[in-house]
This record gives structure tokens, C-alpha cells and sequence, in this order.
């Protein structure tokens, strides 16, 4: 009887202070997710006079040293069609992933203040990390498609969908990463270290300096395909070549073997395990959560 | 009458040395001590707020004061026990904690009524009154962190005192601020009673408490010391044997 007086409440039921209901929580309060992703931005490049112009600055600097280094001093720009096209498109996908990671790890701690004193939902903070990327990520897709765009980018239906897929995979992989280590990272600041290891192993292990063929060549067919296939970072950067460099080049150029066999199928599984990883992330922050008030 | 906080033998341990290293805790599980020994901050603490309530929570300092009204606000969470509570929670737990330094009053204005849970229109709604009340609308585009500790108080508890809460949680903010500012609060705060919404008010000041509390629950190393009219708290606590300090005189005056 008193359960039901309490339902009819104008002020609603007795429950326990505190928002718990993880990424639901943070998809209510969107208009809070925004305000500290502007927030963020905005704090990001005070008092710098470049401001949002480092958000090209720094992949410009990168994408001159790869193609230098790689392409010109070392002769890949021979074996790889379009090799500049090539690092660019698999640059996006890696710097996506590596950004994501470095500041997605950093958010809880980094937003000490709040954890401890207010009541937020704390997905909120590796949440609004992953969106600040994906907002410094708009100008690289637009240089992309125009770029393409120049050079006479002819998309299949195939190649849009890979687009798109490839995006997805990087975006829940990302929020994945972020959720996860963002909570690891309260009780162990090792994280910190690890993760520049992981980004350094993602930078190699994604098809981004070599063509995807050199791997073919050497462990292609073995359990070493499988294990470099497995890497999510590896198929996202496969499927935004798919997009936009495979139909970017010569229509006389024979692309087979270009492409791993299969790679739409693999996209769309990797995407239901990188969803799948969202959740277990979730579960863990969850599981973490209740004491980060106390560990900062 | 229905409640609005309803605490439920609660009990809340924090770890007093984190040994964080691998080593650390290798060495001290050798010697046979406790890897991460605890400290009891609320001990199997049980009382009820009624809605509408104004109630002064007292006690020494590290009485467990401060953990129990982050419990309540669900920055905490309690290792044994319940919490529940009624409504829309905003409180004020340091006046600082929802302000980022580098944004001006205008941007902290819309965080900090975003993180306690105000939408766009409700802040946009709230603005003129919180900056009138917060007397900052000369230095709205200059960031906070350049603002005076008395300018940051101010803003903060106007910002939280505009949200539209079913329980009001303050702690011991009203002791930064100069005296018409205090008064200011004070008048605020009884409002916000008079509204009938539910107050947790934190502060050593026996006059404030005595003017805006009808209840007091005094904490002792995380027990419930004392639970009854102000009165007999504030001399239970035997805080007025010692005689009137500065702080009371110049609260009686308001």
C-alpha cells in the first residue's frame, strides 16, 4: 500500500540520489554533453593563436612527415598508387582512435572537481572526450572528400556503405576505449603509459604506411592474418580506403588484392563486437564508478 | 507529511593509505599489515527528513558532516545501508566545484545550471534573476578564475539557490562572503524554506542555524550524537558555554 502512495508522489518515488543509468543518462541530458563539449573546446585553445586551426596544423604536419618519409625516402609512392590518398584516409580512422584514447583516458581524472562534489552522470566525460575528436575530425572529412572530389573519386554503393561502416566502428570502438580506461585510469595511473604504448601499436598495426597487399604477401593465409584482422583500428582504416581511395584510382588499375577478401562482411561483424564492447566498457565504468569520488 | 530523505543504517569506510604500487602493497602484505587500512567516516547512521523540513546538521569538524551530504546528493555512495530521497536535488557543496576558471560567469552560469540539471530554457528563464542576486552583471564576460572569492560565492549559490529543487543541500558556503551577503543568503534560504521545499543546511554559526532550522542532528565521528530542536543542540554541542563568538554577534544582527 505505502509503495503505492509513494509511485503517486507529485514529486516522484523515494529512490537512491545519483544517476546511474550509464549512457541513457548521458543521452538525457544532452544538452549538459554539449555545453561540456563547448566547454572543452573552448578551454582547449584559450590563449593560443591558431586556435581551432591546430586541428589541421597537427595532421598536416603528420600526413607531410608520413608521405615524406614513407612515400618519397623510402619509394612506397612507387608500389602504391595514389600513396598520399592512401596515409590520409588510414590517418583519419588511427588519429581518430589514438585522440580518443589519450584524451578519453585522461576526462575522469581531468574533471576532478565535478566527480567529487557534483552529481553528474560520469559517462559524461569520456562521452564529451570521444565528441570533441569527432567534432576535430569534421575538417579532416571535408579536406577528404574534396580531395577525392579533385582527383576523381567515382564512390559504388559498396564504397559509401564501407564509408560508413568504417565510421561506426571507429566511433563505438572509440567510446569503447574511452569509457574504459577513463574509469582504469582513477584507480591506476599505469594506464597513462599503456595507453601511449597502445597508440604507438595502433599507428603500426593499421594499413596506413604500407599497402594492405605487403601484409597479404607475408602473412597472408596465416593465423597472423586473422590476429591483424582482428584489430578493429585495422578494419576501419580498410574500410575508409574501400571508400574513398580504391574508387579514387585509375579505372585502369587492377585492384585486386588490394582489399582483404570478405572485408564487408568482416566490417559488419567487427561492428556488432566493437557495439558489444560499448557495453562491456559500460559494465566496467559501472562496476568502477561508485568509488571514484573517494580514489580522486 | 511524507519523507524526502530517508537514510537507513548507513555506514561509509574511506581508505586512509592507498598503497598504490604493486611493490607498496607486495612490502606491506610481507609485514603482515593491512594492505589499505580503513577509516569509519559514518557509522550505522538511520534518520528521516520530512519533506518541507529545515534541517541544521552540526558537528565537529570530521564528524563525517560533509560525507554525509555527499551521500545524500548521490556524489557518494554508501557501503552499507540506504539512501533514498525525494525530488530534484541541487545543492551547494563548495562553492567552487561546478566552475571552470578559463569560461566567463556568462558560460559557468549555463554549465554549472547544466550539471544541476537545469535545460537551456530553464537557465535562459533563471538568468537575469541569478545574476542580479549574484551582483556580477558588470564582470558577465570575464573569466571566473579572474573573479574575487567573494564574486565566485556569490554566483555559485545564486546559480544553485535559482534551480528548482525539491531539497536544498548547503555546506557551510555562507561562510565566505561578507556580511550583507550572508544576510542576502539568509534571506534566500528562508524563502526557499517558506516554499516548503526541504533544507540540509551545514554550519558551525549557531545563530544561523537557530534562525533557519527547525530541526538540528548533530554528528559525532559519524554517529547520530543528537537529534531534536536547535536549542538544545546548539547546547548539547555546549557551543554556547564558551560565549558568543565573532561569528554569532555578527549573525545576530540580521
Amino acid at each position: 500500500m505505502t509503495a503505492a502512495l509513494r509511485e503517486e508522489h507529485p514529486l516522484g518515488p523515494m529512490r537512491p540520489p545519483g544517476d546511474t543509468t550509464g549512457l541513457f543518462g548521458v543521452f538525457r541530458r544532452r544538452y549538459l554533453l554539449r555545453l561540456l563539449v563547448r566547454k572543452e573546446l573552448r578551454v582547449r585553445y584559450q590563449a593560443s593563436l591558431l586556435g581551432l586551426g591546430w586541428s589541421y596544423m597537427k595532421p598536416l604536419i603528420r600526413f607531410s612527415m608520413y608521405f615524406f618519409v614513407i612515400g618519397i625516402l623510402l619509394g612506397l609512392r612507387e608500389n602504391v598508387p595514389l600513396f598520399a590518398l592512401h596515409i590520409f584516409t588510414a590517418m583519419i580512422m588511427v588519429s581518430f582512435f589514438t585522440e580518443t584514447l589519450n584524451a578519453g583516458t585522461k576526462s575522469v581524472v581531468k574533471n576532478k572537481s565535478l566527480v567529487r562534489k557534483m552529481n553528474v552522470p560520469r559517462e559524461m566525460f569520456p562521452v564529451a572526450s570521444t565528441a570533441v575528436t569527432a567534432y576535430h575530425m569534421g575538417p579532416q572529412y571535408v579536406i577528404l572528400v574534396g580531395a577525392c572530389l579533385l582527383l576523381g573519386w567515382s564512390p559504388d554503393p559498396t564504397a559509401l556503405l564501407a564509408g560508413l561502416l568504417g565510421i561506426a566502428i571507429m566511433l563505438s570502438i572509440s567510446l569503447a576505449v574511452a569509457l574504459a580506461f577513463s574509469a582504469l585510469n582513477v584507480s591506476f595511473r599505469d594506464i597513462g603509459n599503456f595507453v601511449e604504448t597502445i597508440g604507438m601499436m595502433v599507428m603500426w598495426s593499421a594499413p596506413q604506411l604500407y599497402p594492405w597487399e605487403f601484409v597479404d604477401d607475408q602473412i597472408g593465409g596465416t593465423w597472423l592474418e586473422q590476429v591483424y584482422l582482428a584489430n578493429p583500428v585495422a578494419v576501419a582504416t580498410l574500410l575508409n580506403q574501400r571508400a574513398f581511395w580504391i574508387p579514387t584510382l585509375d579505372s585502369d588499375i587492377d585492384t585486386t588484392g588490394f582489399m582483404p577478401d570478405g572485408l564487408m562482411l568482416r566490417g559488419v561483424i567487427m561492428l556488432g563486437c566493437c557495439i558489444a564492447l560499448v557495453a562491456v566498457a559500460q559494465w566496467i565504468f559501472s562496476r568502477l564508478e561508485t568509488s571514484f569520488a573517494e580514489k580522486l | 507529511m511524507t519523507e524526502s530523505v530517508v537514510v537507513d543504517h548507513v555506514s561509509k569506510h574511506f581508505v586512509m593509505q592507498n598503497a598504490r604500487t604493486l611493490k607498496q602493497r607486495v612490502v606491506r602484505a610481507r609485514k603482515g599489515e593491512l594492505t589499505n587500512p580503513k577509516f569509519l567516516a559514518l557509522d550505522d547512521l538511520s534518520f528521516t527528513i520530512e519533506q518541507g523540513e529545515a534541517v541544521g546538521l552540526m558537528g565537529l569538524n570530521g564528524s563525517g558532516k560533509s560525507t554525509l551530504l555527499k551521500l545524500i546528493s548521490g556524489v557518494l555512495r554508501p557501503d552499507k545501508g540506504v539512501v533514498l530521497t525525494r525530488g530534484r536535488i541541487a545543492g551547494l557543496i563548495e562553492v567552487s566545484a561546478g566552475f571552470h576558471p578559463q569560461l566567463s560567469g556568462r558560460e559557468n552560469i549555463y554549465l554549472n545550471g547544466a550539471i544541476l540539471g537545469m535545460d537551456e530554457v530553464e537557465v535562459n528563464g533563471k538568468f537575469d534573476e541569478i545574476v542580479d542576486f549574484a551582483d556580477i552583471a558588470r564582470f558577465l564576460d570575464t573569466p571566473v578564475g579572474r573573479y574575487s572569492s567573494g564574486m565566485f560565492a556569490r554566483l555559485g549559490f545564486s546559480v544553485a539557490a535559482s534551480v528548482d529543487s525539491d531539497l536544498f543541500i548547503i555546506d557551510e558556503v555562507l561562510a565566505v562572503g561578507d556580511p550583507p551577503f550572508k544576510k542576502k543568503c539568509i534571506a534566500r534560504i528562508k524563502q526557499v524554506r517558506d516554499e516548503g521545499r526541504t533544507i540540509v543546511f551545514v554550519s558551525h554559526n549557531t545563530t544561523q542555524v537557530k534562525r533557519l532550522c527547525t530541526r538540528a542532528l548533530v554528528l559525532e565521528d559519524g554517529r547520530l550524537g543528537f537529534d531534536g530542536p536547535v536549542q538544545e543542540a546548539v547546547h548539547y554541542l555546549k557551543y554556547d558555554a564558551d560565549g558568543d563568538d565573532d561569528e554569532d554577534a555578527e549573525g545576530g544582527e540580521l
